[in-house]
C-alpha cells in the first residue's frame, strides 16, 4: 500500500563482522511506513543481527543506516527507542518484578511536582492496553500474567514511545492460535495507523498470513526482497536454502516400514502432577515413534519430565520392562535406559563453558560415577563418531560448547543421550530454532533409531513436524491427556479438530 | 473476555503478595519486643523503642543504603570500613581544626567517592560486587590506620553538644538527632525508591538488568548509583557513630557490613534483586537491635549470646522466605 | 585458563622481588637441626591455613557457592581442641573432637545449600555469625592456653619443611590428583556451571555440593588446629578473622570466578602465596603494618581490573549471533 512512499527504514551494504565470521555481508534492506515487512532465513542467516545492528546493539563494520532519509548511528537501544525504533524481542525483555504500567510507561512516566504520578501512570496505561484491545489490571505484576499477554506489554511499550518502526523477532514461538491471531489482529490496527512493522519469524503460514512484502537473507546475505503476493511457498523456501525442499519429503511415514512390539517398554497409570497435568495414561513400545501434540501451555513438557523423572509425580505409577518403576529422579530414569532432551537446552540441556567433548559424555560419565573416568581414548572415539553421523560444526572436540551455533548445540545434545544407548528416548522440542536441513537430519535420525528397536516420544510445537514423524499422536489441551491419533494418515487437522472439539465441549457444559 | 486474559490452567500465580516479607518482619519485631515486656520489668516503654532507634540510628542509615545495592542485585561489603574511616577522618580534622560543616562535607564525599569507585570497577569492569566491595573495605580501614593507629577522640565542643543534645517527645521519650536523621534518610529513600524514575530503575535492573537496559533505561548510571548511595549512607553513618562514640577508630564497626546485610535480608529483600522495601530494612534493623537489647536486659548472657541468636533468627527468616514464599518443588 | 594465571604470577614475582630490594638476605635459606629456615619458608608456613581454607573454598566456589563460615569454623575448632587438651591433655583425641565436628558444621551448610536451596551466601552467613558465638561460649571468652608438643607439632613443626605447609600442599595435591585424574573435576564444574542441566543429565548435583561444603568445613577446622597450635592458645575471637575474605581472594586472584565453573589449583596457590606474600612484604619494607589492608586492596583491584573483560579486550563487542545484547551477569553472590 505504500511502495511509492520513502522507506522510514533504509539500510545500506550493511556488514557486520565477529571474529572469524562476517554475520552480515553487504545488505540492503528497506521498510516502509504503513507495511508489515517479514524478514526471513534460517538459523544464523543474520536476521538477529540485521536487527541488532539497527536498535545499535552491534556496531557496523559498513554500510550505513538511514531514517526517514536522515544518516543515522546508533550506539545503544536507547538511542534507538528514542529515535522511534522499539524491538519486541523473542524472550519477552521486560522486567517482571514490575507493575504493567512501569513496563510500559518507564522512562517517560508521568510526573507531578518531580515525582512519578501513579494514578497518571496507570490510567495511561490503561488507555494503552485498550487501544491494543488487552483488558489487565495496569497495577499487577507482570509476571503475574503469561508470556503471551507480556509479549503484548512489550508491544505497548513500542506504542507508548510513539514508534515509527516496530521490531518484532519471533513473537509467536510461545503463543497458541488464539493468541496469534490476538496479535496479528494488533499488529494490523497499527501498520494501519502507519507504523512500519518488521516481523521477523519462520512461520511460513504466519508470514503469509500477515506480511505484505518479505525479505529473506541466507548465510549472512540478502538473498532477495518480494511481494508476498508474487513468491510462491516453494520459491521462498528454495531461496531460504538455497536447495531443495525435496529432501523433507522423503521422510516417509513409518508405518510402512517397521511394526512395533506388542509388549510395551513403558506403561503409565493415571501419572500425573498437580498443577503441570492431570492424571493420564500412556503406553510406549519399542520400535515406535509417540508424538506429543498440543498447544502452548497443554502440559507437553510436563509430561515429559514426569516420564523422565525430572519432576516427581504426585498420583499414578510407571511399569517399565514389566516392573514398577519408581521415577524419583533423572537417576532413576536413566539406570533403566530412559534418555530426555530438554526443550530449554541452554538453561537444562549443555553445560555452557565445557567442551563439546565433556557435553557429549557427561550422563554417561554421571552414570559411571564420578571415580570411573570415561578413558580419553573412548570419549575421543564417541565424540568424532556422533561429529560424523550428526554433522557437528565445528568438528573440534576441544569448542567450548557455548560457542556453538544454536542446531549444533542441539546436535551435541542429542548425542549426549544417544551415547547412553538408551531404549526410551524422549525429544522435547528437538529441531527448535534449527535450519530447515538439520531438522530433516534430525527427522530422519529419530526413524533411524525407531528402526533399530528404540522407543521416541517426540514433542514439537510445530503440529506437522510431529505428524510427519510419528507413528502415534498422543494429543493434550490444556494439561489433560485429550487423545490418541493414529493410523496412516493422520494430518494436522484432525489433531486441530480433536483440539477443537473438546474446546466445543468445555464451552456447553 | 478473550483468550488472554483467561486465567491459565492448572498455573497457580508465583509471584507472592508483595508485603507478605515486610509484614512478616514487623510481626517478627512485635513478637520479640513483646517478648521482652512479657518478660522483663520496664521493657515495654516509650524509652526502650527510643533507645532501639537511638542506638542504631547509624545503623539504620547504612541498611538503608544497602538496600539500594542489594535491590539491584549487588552487595557492598564495605559499610563497616567506610563507617569506620568516617570516624577517623572526623576525629582527625576536627583534631585539626576544621569547622564542623566542613568536616561533614569531608566526610560525606569521601564516602561517596569510594563508592563511586567501587560501582565504576562493578559497572565499567565487570568486577563482580563481592570482590569490588571486599577491596573497599580493606581500603577504607586501611586508610584508618595510616590516618593514625591508636584512636582519636572527638572533643570539639560544637559536636560534642550536638552528640548529647536531646528532643523531647510527647510521654517522657527523648531521642537524639541522630533518630530524626535516620528517618529522614529512611523517608528520602522510600520516596526515591518508588516515587522516581532512578528507584524504579533500581527495581529494574534487579528484576533483569539486560531487560532494563533494552528497555531503554539508563541502568549505567543506576549500577554505580547505588554504589555511590550506599558509599553516602555509609559515611552519614559514620557521622551518626562519631556522635554516638565521640571518637574515631580503625577498629569500629568491625563486621558491621554483616549486620546490615542481615538487616536488610530478615526486612524481606531478596539478595538476587529487584524485589525488597526500605520499611522492611528499617523493621530488620529493629529486630537485630531488640534481640541485643533483649540480652542486655538479660543480664546473666554473654554477647556471644547475641551473635547466636541473630545466627539463628537470619535462619528462620530464610527458611521461612524459601518455604512460604516461594513454594519451591523441593526435590 | 592459562592466560589468567600471567597476573598474579607477576604479582606474586613482583612482590617477592620487592622484598629482595629491601632485604638482600630475603631469598637465604639455611638448614639448622634438620629445619630449613629463612623469610620463604616464614611466608610458607603462614599462609598454609589460608592455603587450606582457600582449597576448600574453591571447589565451593565452582559449584557457584560460597563459604563465608570458614573462620567461624577454624575457631570453633580451635576451641574445642584447646578445652579438650587443657581438660585431658589428650591432644589426638581433641583433634579427633575438632574435625568430626568440622564435618557436621560442614553438612549442616550443605543441607541448607543443597537441600533446602537457600542462597550459600546467606546460609553460610548464618554459621558464621552464629559459629563465632558458639566457639567464644565453649572458652568462655577467655583465651585458653595449651601446653602440648604433639598439638604444637601441627602449626609449628617442621619437617625440614614447616609440617603446615606440608599438610596444605599434600592436600592440594591430593585434590588436584582426586579431581583430575577423576571425573570429579568435570563433574564439579558442571554443577558450577549449570546445576540444573547437570541435575537433568544425571549429575548427583546435591551430592557434589554437599560434599564440598563438608569438605570446606574440614579444610577449615584442620586450618583452625593449625592456627591455635601456632599460638598454642584458642582465642574464640580473632582465630581466622577474615580468613574467609583472604581466601576468597586468593581464589578470585587465581583466576577462578565467583560465577562457578572451571577452577583452577594452581591459581588458588599463587594467589594464596601473593596474599601472603603481600602481608609479609609490608613487615619487610618497614612499613607499619596496618597499612597492609591498603596494599591488600591495591593488589586486589589491580588483578581483577587487569583479569577484566575490558581490559583484556576479549568483550569489544558481544562474540557472536547466540550471545546476549548485555553480558549476562550471575545471580549468585550478589555478582551483578
Amino acid at each position: 500500500m505504500t511502495e511509492h512512499a520513502a522507506p522510514v527504514v533504509d539500510l545500506r551494504g550493511i556488514t557486520v563482522a565477529f571474529p572469524g565470521v562476517k554475520a552480515l555481508d553487504s545488505v540492503d534492506f528497506r521498510l516502509f511506513p504503513g507495511e508489515v515487512h517479514a524478514l526471513l532465513g534460517e538459523n544464523g542467516a543474520g536476521k538477529s543481527t540485521l536487527i541488532k545492528a539497527l536498535t545499535g546493539v552491534h556496531a557496523l563494520d559498513a554500510g550505513e543506516i538511514r531514517l526517514a532519509g536522515v544518516p543515522v548511528s546508533f550506539h545503544g537501544p536507547a538511542q534507538a527507542q528514542d529515535a522511534g525504533i522499539s524491538t519486541v524481542y523473542q524472550e519477552v525483555n521486560l522486567c517482571t518484578n514490575l507493575s504493567v504500567a512501569e513496563n510500559i510507561l518507564l522512562g517517560r512516566e508521568p510526573r507531578r511536582f518531580g515525582a512519578i504520578d501513579g494514578r497518571a501512570m496507570r490510567a495511561r496505561a490503561t488507555e494503552l492496553l485498550t487501544r491494543i484491545g488487552l483488558h489487565i489490571d495496569p497495577g499487577s505484576a507482570l509476571g503475574s500474567h503469561p508470556i503471551a499477554v507480556q509479549q503484548l506489554v512489550a508491544i505497548a511499550r513500542a506504542v507508548a514511545v510513539d514508534a515509527r518502526v516496530l521490531i518484532l523477532d519471533e513473537p509467536t514461538s510461545s503463543l497458541d492460535a488464539g493468541e496469534v491471531a490476538e496479535l496479528f489482529r494488533i499488529m494490523r490496527v497499527l501498520r494501519d495507523s502507519g507504523v512500519a512493522i518488521l516481523f521477523v519469524s519462520h512461520f511460513l503460514d504466519q508470514v503469509y498470513e500477515i506480511a505484505d512484502r518479505l525479505t529473506v537473507l541466507r548465510n549472512g546475505t540478502l538473498v532477495n526482497e518480494y511481494a508476498t503476493t508474487e513468491v510462491s511457498r516453494l520459491e521462498l523456501v528454495r531461496a531460504m536454502i538455497g536447495r531443495e525442499l525435496g529432501v523433507l519429503d522423503e521422510v516417509e511415514r513409518r508405518t510402512e516400514r517397521r511394526t512395533p512390539d506388542a509388549t510395551p517398554l513403558l506403561r503409565a497409570e493415571r501419572l500425573g502432577r498437580t498443577g503441570a497435568i492431570a492424571p493420564f495414561d500412556l503406553e510406549l513400545h519399542p520400535g515406535e515413534v509417540v508424538g506429543v501434540a498440543g498447544l502452548l501451555g497443554s502440559g507437553r513438557t510436563e509430561l515429559a519430565r514426569l516420564l523422565f523423572g525430572a519432576d516427581r509425580a504426585d498420583t499414578g505409577h510407571v511399569v517399565f520392562d514389566g516392573r514398577p518403576l519408581r521415577l524419583r529422579n533423572p537417576r532413576s530414569a536413566i539406570a533403566k535406559g530412559i534418555a530426555f532432551t530438554s526443550e530449554d537446552r541452554k538453561a537444562e540441556g549443555l553445560v555452557a563453558d565445557l567442551t563439546v567433548r565433556d557435553n557429549l559424555i557427561l550422563a554417561m560419565q554421571a552414570a559411571r560415577g564420578w571415580a570411573r573416568q570415561v578413558p580419553r581414548r573412548t570419549a575421543d572415539e564417541l565424540v568424532e563418531k556422533y561429529v560424523a553421523a550428526l554433522d557437528i560444526r565445528p568438528a573440534d572436540p576441544d569448542a567450548v560448547v557455548g560457542t556453538l551455533s544454536g542446531g549444533n548445540q542441539q546436535k551435541v545434545l542429542l548425542a549426549r543421550w544417544l551415547v547412553t544407548r538408551p531404549r526410551l528416548l524422549i525429544l522435547d522440542e528437538p529441531t527448535r530454532g534449527i535450519d530447515v536441513g538439520a531438522k530433516a537430519q534430525i527427522q530422519k535420525m529419530v526413524a533411524d533409531l525407531a528402526a533399530e528397536g528404540m522407543a521416541v516420544v517426540f514433542i514439537s510445537a510445530e503440529l506437522e513436524e510431529v505428524v510427519r514423524v510419528s507413528d502415534r499422536v498422543v494429543v493434550l489441551r490444556d494439561r489433560q491427556k485429550i487423545g490418541e491419533l493414529s493410523g496412516a494418515d493422520v494430518g494436522v487437522d484432525d489433531v486441530l479438530a480433536l483440539i477443537a472439539t473438546e474446546a466445543e465441549k468445555v464451552v456447553h457444559t | 473476555m478473550n483468550v488472554l486474559t483467561r486465567p491459565r490452567a492448572g498455573t497457580r500465580p508465583r509471584v507472592p503478595s508483595r508485603f507478605l516479607p515486610v509484614i512478616a518482619t514487623f510481626v517478627v519485631f512485635v513478637l520479640t519486643f513483646g517478648a521482652g515486656a512479657v518478660r522483663y520489668e520496664g521493657f515495654a516503654s516509650g524509652q526502650v523503642v527510643a533507645n532501639l532507634f537511638i542506638d542504631n540510628a547509624y545503623l539504620i542509615v547504612v541498611a538503608v543504603g544497602m538496600t539500594f545495592v542489594i535491590l539491584t542485585g549487588g552487595i557492598d561489603l564495605s559499610v563497616g570500613s567506610v563507617i569506620a574511616l568516617s570516624t577517623m577522618i572526623t576525629a582527625a580534622t576536627l583534631r585539626a581544626g576544621w569547622a564542623p560543616w566542613l568536616v561533614v562535607l569531608a566526610v560525606l564525599a569521601t564516602g561517596s567517592l569510594l563508592g563511586f569507585g567501587m560501582g565504576v570497577m562493578i559497572h565499567r569492569y565487570g568486577v563482580q560486587p563481592f570482590i569490588a566491595t571486599l577491596a573497599g573495605m580493606f581500603l577504607a580501614r586501611g586508610l584508618c590506620f595510616v590516618i593514625s593507629v591508636p584512636s582519636v577522640s572527638i572533643k570539639d565542643p560544637a559536636f560534642r553538644d550536638m552528640a548529647t543534645a536531646t528532643i523531647a517527645l510527647p510521654g517522657e521519650v527523648t531521642i537524639t538527632y541522630s533518630v530524626v536523621i535516620a528517618v529522614v534518610v529512611a523517608l528520602v529513600a522510600a520516596y526515591v525508591l518508588h516515587l522516581t524514575r532512578f528507584g524504579r530503575t533500581v527495581y529494574a535492573v534487579g528484576g533483569s538488568e539486560s531487560s532494563a537496559t533494552l528497555m531503554g533505561l539508563r541502568t549505567g548510571r543506576v549500577k554505580i548509583g547505588v554504589y555511590v548511595i550506599s558509599g553516602f549512607c555509609s559515611a552519614l553513618g559514620g557521622l551518626l557513630f562519631s556522635l554516638y562514640m565521640l571518637s574515631g577508630y580503625g577498629l569500629h564497626t568491625v563486621g558491621t557490613e554483616l549486620d546490615a546485610i542481615a538487616a536488610v535480608v530478615v526486612g524481606g529483600t531478596l539478595l538476587a534483586g529487584g524485589v525488597g522495601y526500605v520499611a522492611g530494612s528499617v523493621a530488620g534493623v529493629l529486630v537485630l537491635g531488640t534481640v541485643q537489647t533483649l540480652i542486655s536486659f538479660e543480664g546473666t548472657l554473654s554477647s556471644w549470646w547475641t551473635k547466636i541468636v541473630i545466627g539463628v533468627l537470619l535462619l528462620a527468616f530464610i527458611a521461612l522466605q524459601r518455604l512460604i514464599v516461594y513454594r519451591p518443588a523441593l526435590p | 585458563m592459562r592466560n589468567r594465571l600471567w597476573w598474579p604470577l607477576l604479582a606474586l614475582v613482583a612482590l617477592l622481588l620487592l622484598n629482595l630490594v629491601f632485604t638482600p638476605s630475603f631469598f637465604a635459606l639455611r638448614l639448622q637441626d634438620g629445619h630449613l629456615f629463612g623469610s620463604l619458608v616464614d611466608i610458607l608456613r603462614n599462609g598454609a591455613p589460608t592455603l587450606l581454607i582457600a582449597l576448600g573454598m574453591t571447589l565451593v566456589i565452582a559449584t557457584r557457592g560460597i563459604d563465608l563460615s570458614v573462620g567461624a569454623v577454624a575457631a570453633i575448632a580451635g576451641a574445642v581442641t584447646c578445652t579438650h587438651i587443657a581438660t585431658t591433655g589428650d591432644a589426638v583425641g581433641g583433634m579427633a573432637l575438632a574435625l568430626g565436628l568440622c564435618l557436621v558444621l560442614g553438612l549442616w551448610n550443605g543441607f541448607l545449600v543443597s537441600v533446602l536451596g537457600i542462597q550459600p551466601i546467606i546460609a553460610t552467613l548464618v554459621l558464621m555469625t552464629a559459629g563465632r558465638g558458639m566457639a567464644m561460649l565453649m572458652t568462655e571468652g577467655q583465651i585458653i592456653t595449651v601446653n602440648n608438643a604433639l598439638f604444637r607439632q601441627v602449626g609449628a613443626g617442621f619437617l625440614v619443611l614447616p609440617i603446615a605447609i606440608l599438610i596444605s600442599l599434600a592436600a592440594l595435591a591430593g585434590v588436584a590428583l582426586l579431581t583430575r585424574r577423576t571425573a570429579l573435576g568435570m563433574l564439579v564444574e558442571s554443577v558450577g556451571v549449570n546445576p540444573e542441566a547437570s541435575r537433568l543429565a544425571g549429575v548427583r548435583s546435591r551430592t557434589i555440593i554437599w560434599t564440598v561444603y563438608v569438605f570446606s568445613a574440614f579444610c577449615a577446622g584442620v586450618a583452625g588446629l593449625m592456627i591455635a597450635s601456632n599460638v598454642t592458645a584458642a582465642d574464640a575471637n580473632s582465630a581466622g578473622l577474615w580468613i574467609e575474605m583472604d581466601a576468597i581472594l586468593a581464589v578470585v586472584i587465581g583466576g577462578t570466578s565467583l560465577a562457578g565453573g572451571r577452577y583452577s589449583l594452581t591459581g588458588t596457590l599463587i594467589g594464596a602465596l601473593v596474599i601472603q606474600t603481600l602481608t609479609t612484604t609490608v613487615y619487610t619494607i618497614g612499613v607499619p603494618p596496618e597499612t597492609t589492608l591498603v596494599f591488600k586492596a591495591a593488589v586486589v583491584i589491580a588483578v581483577c581490573l587487569l583479569q577484566s573483560p575490558r581490559v583484556t579486550g576479549t568483550l569489544r563487542r558481544p562474540a557472536g549471533p547466540a550471545a546476549p545484547p548485555v553480558a549476562a551477569q550471575p545471580q549468585e553472590v550478589g555478582a551483578r
